[in-house]
This record gives C-alpha cells, sequence and structure tokens, in this order.
C-alpha cells in the first residue's frame, strides 16, 4: 500500500528489484568492514549524546562535584563538563566508556580492514579509486580519535596535544605559523578546546559519514571481490541475495558489534580522566601512553636519535624527521601501493578475484615488513612501561627497539618472501592430498603404486 | 533446540533486559557494569536472533550474478563526450583565462580569514616570563633563599608575578658546588651550587619533570630525554638534541635568588628559526 504510493511518486520499483537481487559473496574477513561502519554507528548515538552534556570551555572554575579528591581545586569547564557526566548524569558513564571503547575499536577494525584488502589485492584495478577514499577514511578516523582524546582537558591529553603542537611548530620555515594558526596563539591557549571541539564534532564527522557514503556507493557499483570459490570468475560474483540473508546477517552483526561494545563500556574502565586530574602546563604524570593508533607516532619520536642540524640558518627540529617525515612516508607508500605495484610487477588487468596473501610475494613482504615496523614503533611507545616489566632500564629497552626497528621489518621482508614462494610452489606442485593406490604385498607390507587416475 | 526455539529464547532474553534497563533507570539502580551488561544483552540477543535466523531458517543457495563491464562501451562514452562538448566552452580563450583569474582571487580573498585564527609568532617563542631581577618563586608564590634548599633538593620554580605561566616553569636544583662542571659559556650561572633549567623539554615541551639523584639528572617522562644537570643540562641519551635553557641565578639584597635575565635562547621544542635570536621579526 504505502510501497505503491511511493512508487507512483518516485517509480522505483525496477531499481529497488535489482538492489534487493543484489549478489554478494560471503567470507568473514569481509565483515571487518561492516564491523568499522556499525562502530560509527555505535559512536555517532554515544557522541550525540554526549555532545549535550559536554562544554568546550577552558574557562576555569572551582570543582565542587561528588569526586572528592578534586573537591576545591581549580579546573576547566570542559574537564568538570567530563567529570559531571561520568559522576552525575544518569547513563552518562557507561555512554562515555561505550563511545572510547568503540573508537578504538572502530580504528582497529578499519586497520584490520586495510590489510584485508590490502593481502588479497583487492585495492587492484578497477578499484584504486575506493582505495583511496579508503586511505582518506582511515586518515579521518585518525583525526576524530586525535581530537576525541583531547576534548576531556586533563593532564594526559594535554600532554597528548602539546607534543602534537612541538611537532607542528617543527616544520621548517612553516611551522611557527602553523602551530599558532591551528592553536591560536602559543600553546596552551584558551581556544583550543573548542577548536578541537568543533572538528571533533562538525567538520570531521562530516566529512568522514560523506566518505563513508561514497566509500559504500562505489563497493555497490563496482560489485565486491571475491576469493576464489567454485564458479567464481573475473566475470561473475557468487554469493547470497542482498534481501533477505544479507541484510539479516548485517544487522545482526551490527547489534552484536554494538552489544559487545556496551559489554566493554560497562564492564571496563577507560580513560578515567578524574585520575590523571585536570591539565596543567607545568606538570606531566609518567607513564604517559596515548591510544593505541597513536602509539607509533609516539614511539617514532621515542626511538629517534637526537639529530638536530641547522642549514642555510634553517633549523631542522629533533622531531621533524619522526614526527613528520617518517608518517609522510608511510602513508605515501600506502596511499600510492595500486600505482606502485602494477609499475613493479607488469600487471595492470582488471582483478574481481582475490589473491591469496601468498599469491603475491613482493605485496605479502612489504606489507609484512610495513606492519612489523608499525608494530616496533608501537611498543617503543610504551618503552618505560615495557623495561618497566622486564626490569631492563629504559635507555637499554630503547636501544634495543632502535636495532629493532631496523632489523624486523628486514627480516620480516625476508622470511615472509621465502613462505610465500614455498606455498607457491607447494600449491603449483600436486595436491599430496590426492588419493594414492597402496598395494598390499606378499609379505604382508604395503607398497606405494603410485597415484589413482 | 530447534532454530525457532533458540530464536524466540535470544528474542525473549533481549525483551528481558530491555525492560530491567528500564526498571534501572527509573529505579536509578544503575551504575555502568550493570547498564552494559544489560544493553549487551538487550541489544545481543536480536543480534544474534536474526543471525540465528539467517543461517538457518533462510535456505538461500549461493547465487550466481554476471559483473558487468566497468568501462563504458565506446560510442557510449564518444556520446558523453559530445553532450560535455568542452570545446565549445574553451574556444573562448580569453573569457576563460578570464575566468580563472576570478576564480583564483576570488579563492584567494575567501581564505584569508583563515588569518584570524592565530596571531602571529613575532617573538613569542623567544620570551619567557623571566626578567633580569625576577624573584625565583615556588608554585605557592613564596621567594626562595639559597638556604631554604638542601644539597639535592629539587624544585619547581617559576618568576615571581608568573606563577603557572606555561612557558616559564624552571627546575631549580641544588648541588654541592664541587660537582657542578658547567660547561664555557655557562660559567657563573649557578649560586652557591643552585642551578635552575628550563622545565620545557627541548625536543616535545613536555615538562621534564623526573629528576634521577643517582646520576643527578633530568628525565622528561614523555619520550626519556635525558638531561646531565651537572654539565649544564646537556642530553646525555634519548631524542633530544639541545641543551636545556639556563638561567643565571644570584641574590638581590633580601637574600633570595633572582634571575639576571630572560633565557638567553628559546624554551621548549625547537623550530626552524630559534637561532635567529637577536633579529627583529
Amino acid at each position: 500500500m504505502i510501497l505503491r504510493w511511493v512508487d507512483e511518486r518516485l517509480g522505483m520499483a525496477s531499481w529497488a528489484r535489482s538492489g534487493l537481487r543484489k549478489i554478494f559473496p560471503d567470507h568473514w574477513s569481509f565483515l571487518l568492514g561492516e564491523v568499522a561502519l556499525f562502530c560509527l554507528v555505535v559512536l555517532v548515538l554515544t557522541g550525540v549524546f554526549l555532545t549535550l552534556f559536554y562544554v568546550p570551555d577552558a574557562a576555569l572554575v572551582e570543582y565542587d562535584g561528588p569526586y572528592a579528591p578534586l573537591v576545591g581545586q581549580e579546573v576547566s569547564r570542559a574537564y568538570a563538563s567530563v567529570l559531571e557526566l561520568s559522576f552525575e548524569v544518569k547513563a552518562g558513564l557507561v555512554m562515555r566508556q561505550v563511545h572510547h571503547w568503540a573508537a578504538l575499536v572502530f580504528v582497529a577494525a578499519i586497520v584490520l580492514h586495510v590489510m584485508r584488502v590490502f593481502f588479497t589485492g583487492a585495492f587492484r584495478r578497477p578499484r584504486e579509486i575506493n582505495w583511496l577514499v579508503g586511505i582518506g577514511l582511515l586518515l579521518l578516523a585518525l583525526a576524530m580519535g586525535i581530537t576525541g582524546y583531547s576534548l576531556p582537558d586533563d593532564l594526559l591529553s594535554g600532554t597528548g596535544l602539546r607534543v602534537i603542537y612541538s611537532v607542528v611548530i617543527g616544520i621548517p620555515l612553516v611551522g611557527p605559523y602553523l602551530g599558532f594558526l591551528l592553536f591560536g596563539g602559543e600553546f596552551p591557549t584558551e581556544t583550543i578546546i573548542s577548536r578541537l571541539f568543533v572538528f571533533h564534532i562538525m567538520l570531521l564527522p562530516a566529512l568522514l559519514i560523506g566518505g563513508v557514503l561514497v566509500h559504500l556507493a562505489i563497493l555497490w557499483r563496482q560489485k565486491h571481490t571475491q576469493f576464489r570459490v567454485p564458479g567464481a570468475t573475473e566475470r561473475t560474483v557468487v554469493g547470497r541475495p542482498f534481501w533477505p540473508s544479507q541484510v539479516f546477517k548485517s544487522t545482526g552483526l551490527m547489534l552484536l558489534t554494538a552489544a559487545v561494545l556496551a559489554l566493554m563500556g560497562g564492564l571496563l574502565q577507560i580513560n578515567p580522566v578524574w585520575t590523571y586530574g585536570p591539565f596543567d602546563a607545568t606538570t606531566v604524570s609518567a607513564p604517559a601512553q596515548p591510544d593505541w593508533y597513536v602509539g607509533w607516532l609516539d614511539g617514532a619520536l621515542r626511538l629517534f636519535p637526537p639529530i638536530e642540524f641547522t642549514l642555510l640558518g634553517i633549523t631542522i627540529p629533533s622531531v621533524f624527521i619522526p614526527g613528520v617525515v617518517i608518517p609522510g612516508i608511510a602513508f605515501a607508500i600506502m596511499t600510492l601501493w595500486p600505482f606502485i605495484e602494477p609499475r613493479l610487477a607488469g600487471d595492470r588487468e582488471e582483478h574481481h578475484v582475490l589473491d591469496r596473501p601468498y599469491d603475491n610475494a613482493l605485496r605479502a613482504s612489504v606489507g609484512v615488513a610495513g606492519l612489523l615496523a608499525f608494530v616496533v614503533l608501537t611498543i617503543a611507545g610504551g618503552n618505560d612501561v615495557v623495561a618497566l616489566i622486564f626490569n631492563v632500564p629504559v635507555e637499554a629497552m630503547t636501544n634495543i627497539l632502535r636495532v629493532a626497528f631496523v632489523a624486523v621489518p628486514i627480516v620480516g621482508f625476508w622470511v615472509t618472501w621465502r613462505i610465500c614462494r614455498e606455498l607457491q610452489r607447494r600449491t603449483d606442485a600436486p595436491d599430496p592430498r590426492r588419493p594414492v593406490v597402496l598395494r598390499r604385498t606378499a609379505s604382508g607390507g604395503f607398497e606405494e603404486g603410485g597415484h589413482e587416475r | 533446540m530447534s532454530a525457532e526455539r533458540l530464536i524466540s529464547a535470544l528474542l525473549a532474553a533481549s525483551m528481558a533486559a530491555s525492560l530491567a534497563l528500564v526498571g534501572v533507570y527509573v529505579l536509578d539502580l544503575g551504575g555502568a557494569p550493570l547498564e552494559g551488561s544489560l544493553l549487551a544483552v538487550a541489544l545481543g540477543g536480536v543480534g544474534a536472533a536474526i543471525v540465528v535466523w539467517a543461517v538457518t531458517l533462510m535456505h538461500a543457495p549461493p547465487e550466481v550474478e554476471e559483473r558487468h563491464e566497468m568501462p563504458s562501451p565506446p560510442d557510449a562514452r564518444g556520446a558523453a563526450a559530445e553532450a560535455l562538448d568542452l570545446e565549445a566552452v574553451t574556444r573562448r580563450r580569453f573569457l576563460v583565462r578570464m575566468l580563472a583569474g576570478a576564480g583564483g582571487l576570488l579563492a584567494a580573498a575567501l581564505a584569508l580569514p583563515a588569518f584570524s585564527l592565530g596571531p602571529q609568532p613575532g617573538r613569542e617563542l623567544f620570551e619567557t616570563g623571566w626578567r633580569a631581577g625576577s624573584r625565583v618563586v615556588g608554585g605557592d608564590g613564596e621567594p626562595i633563599r639559597p638556604d631554604d634548599l638542601l644539597e639535592g633538593a629539587v624544585r619547581t620554580v617559576f618568576p615571581e608575578g608568573a606563577v603557572g605561566r606555561p612557558d616559564s616553569p624552571a627546575m631549580l636544583i641544588r648541588l654541592r658546588p664541587s660537582d657542578l662542571h658547567l660547561p664555557e659559556d655557562r660559567q657563573g650561572r649557578a649560586y652557591e651550587g643552585c642551578v635552575a633549567y628550563s622545565k620545557i623539554c627541548t625536543h616535545a615541551g613536555c615538562p621534564v619533570g623526573l629528576y634521577r639523584a643517582e646520576d643527578r639528572a633530568l628525565i622528561c617522562p614523555c619520550h626519556q630525554s635525558t638531561f646531565d644537570v651537572t654539565r649544564g643540562a646537556v642530553p646525555v641519551f634519548g631524542p633530544a638534541a639541545r641543551r636545556l635553557p639556563q638561567l643565571g641565578l644570584a641574590i638581590d639584597a633580601d637574600g633570595y635568588l633572582v634571575a639576571d635575565a630572560d633565557f638567553d635562547e628559546p624554551v621548549g621544542p625547537s623550530f626552524w628559526n630559534l637561532t635567529h635570536q637577536g633579529e627583529p621579526e
């Protein structure tokens, strides 16, 4: 009845039919991107709730809430509003914690999704555009994480913000001007909290959600890639229709994702800013670790040797190379990989059937080396904690990790290369699982009679 | 258990959890653990139910669909190019150039207000709250006499009248004078074994808040830059490459510690023109 009313006005019946019948290939790894999408849904819903209570204001007030250790202390209104949200607003704490956990899982799901797309070669022609959109979404997700992390105006996130400011003003020639424009003056400034808020709840989400829609539209248009299952060729797609099975499964996955995030937000305390204390530019806490996806950048800052030099009157600060150049190169290689690989491999064909990860030894080796470098840097981001756990001096830990940052990716590259070649050789050889004819001998033993025909 | 019963049970569990959530909220029995757990059951019950439903009761065999060619057929491309007919626009070269010029200037004019976002750096990165004669005060604002500090004592200090100013904290440390081996250009900055270094790390600007008494080192907890207090805070480990700026200390007529001038180099992280100290901006 209603459908008819709508169709008389929009004429969408044939479009709807083909849409509902659209075939989607099935594989668990195709769900990673969906998990990221569903985290975004949870982030938007909980985020709207938080926005209604959070006050983006750096003005100082005297805290007089129920958290006794801070009563009477000068804190920013932003910090006070986060404490109020956590202790006084009904369901406020669970919303905050679900939001923070969802953010961590969001970035993790995106990173796993990127890995799946990379190692299976799903970025190859014709999907280069969607790879670029995807990298843009990853960067936006990181920016969302960093801006959101800084909003409570606590001591830990304030320290993170200060490191970011230091890296920005360290950019040769433009750094001080850029830093003063972004932060509104010399760190710390009154305006930075409200600016981060505008970015976190308006500009970045608009770009992020717009980008997700483009990402999905391109996916819909190009159809999903798939693994080498029976019946799958470069000209066909094998799977189950969008309605009802895919819609049911995806909706179920969305609710299950939300359920896990709710459980984490309820049971696992995260970012208890009241124990960190309000931001004060002249103090710091130790150990200080950022959220997981920023750890590698902090690790690069910790590992890089003290190199600072002045060339033609221009000083290149010690933070510039680990803080700007190294991440820049990493993201540049990642972004351009769909255009680098065809040049190296000479394969410019369209591909809809996915590679197994070992089908392309070069890609797999580069990917593993990059991942290992990321892991080493992430560990370095917590070098003081790791040193404490293993009871070694932090200096020794740092030196070990400096060596590891160079050696581990190289070894990883070589090992991956060898494993890939070996796996390729074995799968090219006849399948050892093919039935073999055994003959009973006169003495009661067995002898192999070759493969069954 | 049949699939249908399993699904019903899951949905019933979800309903019960939702009702419990309402009860918890209304009666204010809350607390994040209870709320989160109930919410997880409420959401997860429905989620699991429809996944089980899809997997067990929707017997959709795999289907095969043709992929369409990605590139458009050549004639369609030709027709599109014809419809676009760029030539009709670009042949008016002069107007196209004028349009590009107007667009560029308009963009520049519209971008200018971005400069309202922050002031010019000016001399701000070169200056702190310290002046010649500034008394050295603690976080409580009280001035400090050298004898207020025992040997080995460490305090965070500020210039009088600027307590808490973010670019001005310094670490005041009293050592045995014979332990001090200040470099050539920093001779005479200590007063009776008291030395004061900027507390802002020259690496990434964190407060250099840790003092390791055994080797008299100041350590930044953010990235573990380590500075030797006895030798003019020269970096001895970690990523910092510059010494911590040092105040020259003296005492005033009342016997309180004072600075003899502002720091003679920028405090905090390096920037490209930090060596242009004496130049006008």
